[in-house]
């Protein structure tokens, strides 16, 4: 099926018959594309790793993610969503550099 | 310690999943998470067309956590006018619960500065109570970087080619910020999220205002700018501090210079990181990029002297690398 | 303007009603209804009063401005509740329109031609949207040459946009029809929105006496408006115009096309339901002195008065000729239709449209499409169109269109298939001749 990427990529006995949609094409959801992975867009690339010995709980990191992957856990920011991370580095950028605590790597170590 | 803006914003809940389909270092992204969490009440939020709807929600699949609405490419301020207007005729009625709950509209340069203007300008006339943010990346990137009136001066787009006859987009780009002053609407700022405790206060007073606040956000473009992912909001501060993106205020009508930065950096520092201005560097357009640091230049000063003594006490970092910390 | 004007009551009550008597439960809302005299504008604004809808984004175009204009006086002095947006375009205006219906307000607002075209890229969004809002459009012919007259091109085009399509005949049917449309376009079996045409002028600035019923049985008939999917709830978010991938679009289409064919069945309980209470009912044609016609014209609208003021001229000297008035294009009643006209030996379909390089005009496409199953069978069907641009339809023009029919009963190849009404010059001698539509396709 070609659908410019944004197949839903299943049979279509896995899909609803119209009778079963909302009229209209309203989705009655919210924020049910954290099922959909994006991490696999990091590729081979880079791959950010978070010190959290070094982290001073700036929370930059976590407000310049464009894909909010920073876990945050009674506001102190605790790992990175690999699941979502497509590896564009903003935050090892947005990491003050005198902390450093986010280092971009060769995702090829982790194959 | 976290800046406590942040600590407030993070108990918020995240209003855009991951998931969505942005590029990977997209600073749309980046600017509706800072403009959304900045406000404690509930937002609808409208959707020009554009990289960011088509992004965040085809259908069964959607990234927003909260109420969202498309309507099409030139519409978005109208269709949150009218959202608005649904919402104060049902309150008065008492047919809804006396909640707040705040509307924003999201539209890029396109569907901002060119074929949303008509719309959006009679949103600001009519006085809706609603915050406008452009989410201005310079061109038409959704249907693969083509100019629009945002795009800047000598920029390289797939419909102002840089070729052997020509070097970019011939014309200077419109400043939109000022044709939203002009309507005299209550709020109207320019930000970056380069800066984040600059847009997300800016955002919060936007929300806090009665009647319409427009907010003009520069929103870098790895893929349009053809600039790297991890250079995104280093961008988006690099404007700032070579003066190209000067980040301002004006509410009711008073004019502040938000963000003055220590030393103002030569353009050049700004082109150079992006591949749509690549031709400036490779063949004799010194002339152009001349024109483009005088025009800063020159813009520069009229805000400077629009500040006059009120610029602000605080200075920015030289080093933008070194910003805020 | 003999079209609008309601002829003899004794005969046959306010035209596009049935002749029934009128029932006992009625009797409330007699005591207490008004008759008055309103233009069709005027009446549209009146029936908006009553039903007070929560927002009516509008932007004045001719013909249809007073509704606009007297919607802003009712709620400048208190008489309605509803949220005026006074925006800077068509194209706005229903963008308003689509928002508003999203946070679930009930919508209505009102254009014409030019205004309707700016509306068209969300014509179709409000209506895949399954956004229910009424629009009155004030039918006038489109640009260029520009004009300003009554025609139906505007509402020909948006045939297809997926918006239920009303016509009306007088302004009484036009008050009558912009409170069903609400009743219609809101039934959950429905969901779509509605368009209420009025020819431009003929209706919409000829006064005519109509019965304004009471303001709040009106508000009891239309009831209040209430939908699940609202963007305004913050605990249950909802999203409204989606990218949808080829995987779904169809089966929202489906969802769409189900709204409109099950419309056939609520435009006639809600017809039914109106005339218990105000005793003019309405179903989805308007059907006059066919039992017996052997002849018919098929027209909507406003000229519909006029043909059928020639039918009883000729009833009267012996000639078996009807009137069939189609008062919804969209949904389309074909079966309904085509048991009006199966019996009948010849056929004129009367548009106030044309479709240029088409078969005919929309309309006509429509009916002979619909009767092709029963070619052994079906009349002779040709196309009459008319008053394009205002210009006006005599009865000397219909009674030429009914002997026209006689001599094509009489088996008289040379009848035009389609013709221009009141054209000046001779048509072109190939355009469409009866001729063109037997010859087998393949052969010159």
């Amino acid at each position: 099926m070609s659908s410019g990427g944004f197949s839903t990529e299943k049979p279509d006995a896995e899909l609803p018959p119209w009778q079963e949609m909302l009229p209209g094409s309203v989705l009655d959801q919210a924020g049910n594309s954290v099922h959909r992975k994006t991490g696999f867009w990091r590729g081979g690339g880079r791959r950010p790793l978070l010190d959290l010995k070094l982290c001073v709980q700036c929370l930059h990191c976590w407000i310049s993610c464009p894909d909010a992957c920073f876990i945050l856990s009674d506001g102190k920011v605790i790992g990175i969503d690999y699941d979502h991370c497509k590896g564009c580095g903003i935050c090892s950028r947005e990491c003050p550099p005198m902390v450093n605590a986010i280092v971009l790597i060769d995702e090829g170590r982790f194959r | 310690m976290p800046n406590p803006e942040l600590l407030l914003a993070s108990k918020h809940s995240e209003p855009m999943a991951s998931g969505h389909s942005l590029c990977a270092g997209c600073a749309a992204g980046v600017i509706v998470r800072q403009v959304i969490m900045s406000v404690e009440d509930p937002v609808v939020v409208a959707n020009a067309t554009g990289c960011l709807e088509v992004c965040t929600g085809v259908y069964p699949v959607t990234s927003w956590n909260v109420s969202w609405i498309h309507n099409a490419f030139a519409n978005v301020a109208a269709t949150l006018s009218g959202v608005e207007s649904a919402y104060r005729a049902l309150r008065k009625r008492g047919e809804i619960p006396a909640r707040e709950i705040k509307f924003v509209a999201f539209g890029g340069d396109g569907g901002t500065y060119d074929i949303g203007l008509q719309s959006l300008s009679g949103v600001m006339e009519r006085g809706h109570d609603l915050v406008y943010v452009c989410y201005d990346n310079g061109a038409y990137m959704n249907t693969g970087v083509q100019r629009s009136s945002a795009t800047p001066l000598g920029a390289n787009t797939s419909t102002s080619p840089a070729g052997n006859l020509t070097s970019g987009k011939a014309e200077l780009r419109k400043d939109m910020t000022a044709i939203a002053e002009a309507h005299g609407i209550p709020y109207v700022a320019q930000s970056s999220p380069g800066y984040y405790m600059d847009l997300m206060h800016k955002a919060r007073r936007a929300f806090q205002t009665k009647g319409p606040a427009f907010l003009n956000v520069l929103s870098p473009c790895p893929l349009g700018w053809a600039s790297e992912p991890t250079d995104s909001l280093v961008l988006a501060r690099l404007a700032v501090d070579t003066c190209m993106w000067p980040l301002f205020e004006i509410a009711k009508g008073q004019f502040s210079l938000t963000y003055l930065p220590l030393e103002k950096k030569p353009v050049v520092e700004w082109l150079k990181l992006q591949g749509r201005f690549r031709h400036l560097f490779q063949s004799d357009h010194q002339n152009l990029i001349d024109q483009i640091q005088s025009g800063v230049d020159q813009n520069w000063q009229k805000i400077l002297e629009r500040a006059g003594s009120a610029v602000p006490s605080f200075a920015g970092p030289a080093d933008s690398d070194r910003w805020g910390y | 303007m003999t079209a609008s004007r309601r002829r003899s009551k004794t005969k046959n009550e306010v035209r596009g009603m049935s002749t029934q008597s009128v029932p006992q439960d009625r009797a409330d809302s007699d005591r207490s209804r008004k008759e008055v005299v309103l233009s069709g504008n005027m009446a549209v604004a009146h029936a908006l009063r009553q039903v007070d809808p929560h927002v009516f984004p509008g932007y004045p175009i001719t013909p249809s401005t007073k509704i606009m204009e007297m919607v802003a006086s009712f709620i400048a002095n208190g008489e309605m509740q509803c949220e005026l947006v006074a925006v800077e375009s068509e194209h706005s205006a229903l963008s308003v329109a689509v928002g508003a219906a999203a946070a679930g307000a009930r919508v209505a607002s009102a254009t014409s031609s030019q205004g309707l075209a700016f509306m068209w890229e969300m014509l179709y969004i409000a209506a895949g949207s399954q956004l229910p809002m009424v629009l009155a459009v004030g039918n006038r012919a489109l640009s260029a040459p520009i004009n300003g007259f009554s025609d139906h091109g505007e509402a020909m085009g948006a045939r297809d946009s997926g918006w239920l399509q009303f016509h009306s005949e007088s302004v009484q049917e036009t008050y009558d029809n912009i409170v069903q449309a609400f009743r219609i376009g809101e039934d959950r079996r429905v969901r779509l929105p509605v368009m209420v045409c009025l020819d431009g002028f003929v209706l919409t600035h000829t006064s005519e006496n109509i019965f304004l019923e009471n303001d709040e049985a009106i508000r009891n008939f239309v009831r209040p408006y209430r939908t699940e999917y609202t963007l305004l709830n913050p605990d249950r978010p909802v999203s409204y115009g989606l990218g949808d991938p080829p995987e779904f679009y169809m089966e929202h289409k489906m969802r769409q096309q189900a709204g409109m064919e099950r419309a056939l069945q609520v435009i006639e309980e809600v017809g039914a339901e109106f005339g218990r209470c105000f005793g003019r009912h309405y179903g989805l044609l308007d059907p006059y002195r066919m039992e017996d016609a052997e002849v018919a014209i098929v027209i909507l609208g406003s000229e519909a008065g006029r043909v059928k003021n020639v039918v009883d001229e000729l009833r009267a000297s012996g000639k078996k000729a009807g009137v069939l008035r189609i008062r919804f294009v969209r949904p389309f009643p074909d079966e309904q239709i085509v048991k009006h006209l199966l019996p009948l030996r010849a056929v004129a379909v009367m548009d106030r449209s044309y479709a240029p390089g088409a078969v005919g005009a929309p309309v006509f496409q429509e009916i002979r499409s619909s009767l092709y199953e029963y070619r052994g069978g079906a009349p002779h069907v040709i196309n009459r169109i008319y008053g394009l641009g205002g210009r006006e339809l005599r009865a000397a023009d219909v009674r030429t269109i009914f002997s026209e029919l006689d001599s094509l009963r009489a088996g008289n190849e040379s009848v035009p298939a389609i013709r221009l009404v009141g054209l000046r010059g001779e048509p072109l001698p190939n355009w469409r001749d009866q001729q063109a539509f037997k010859m087998p396709v393949g052969q010159s």
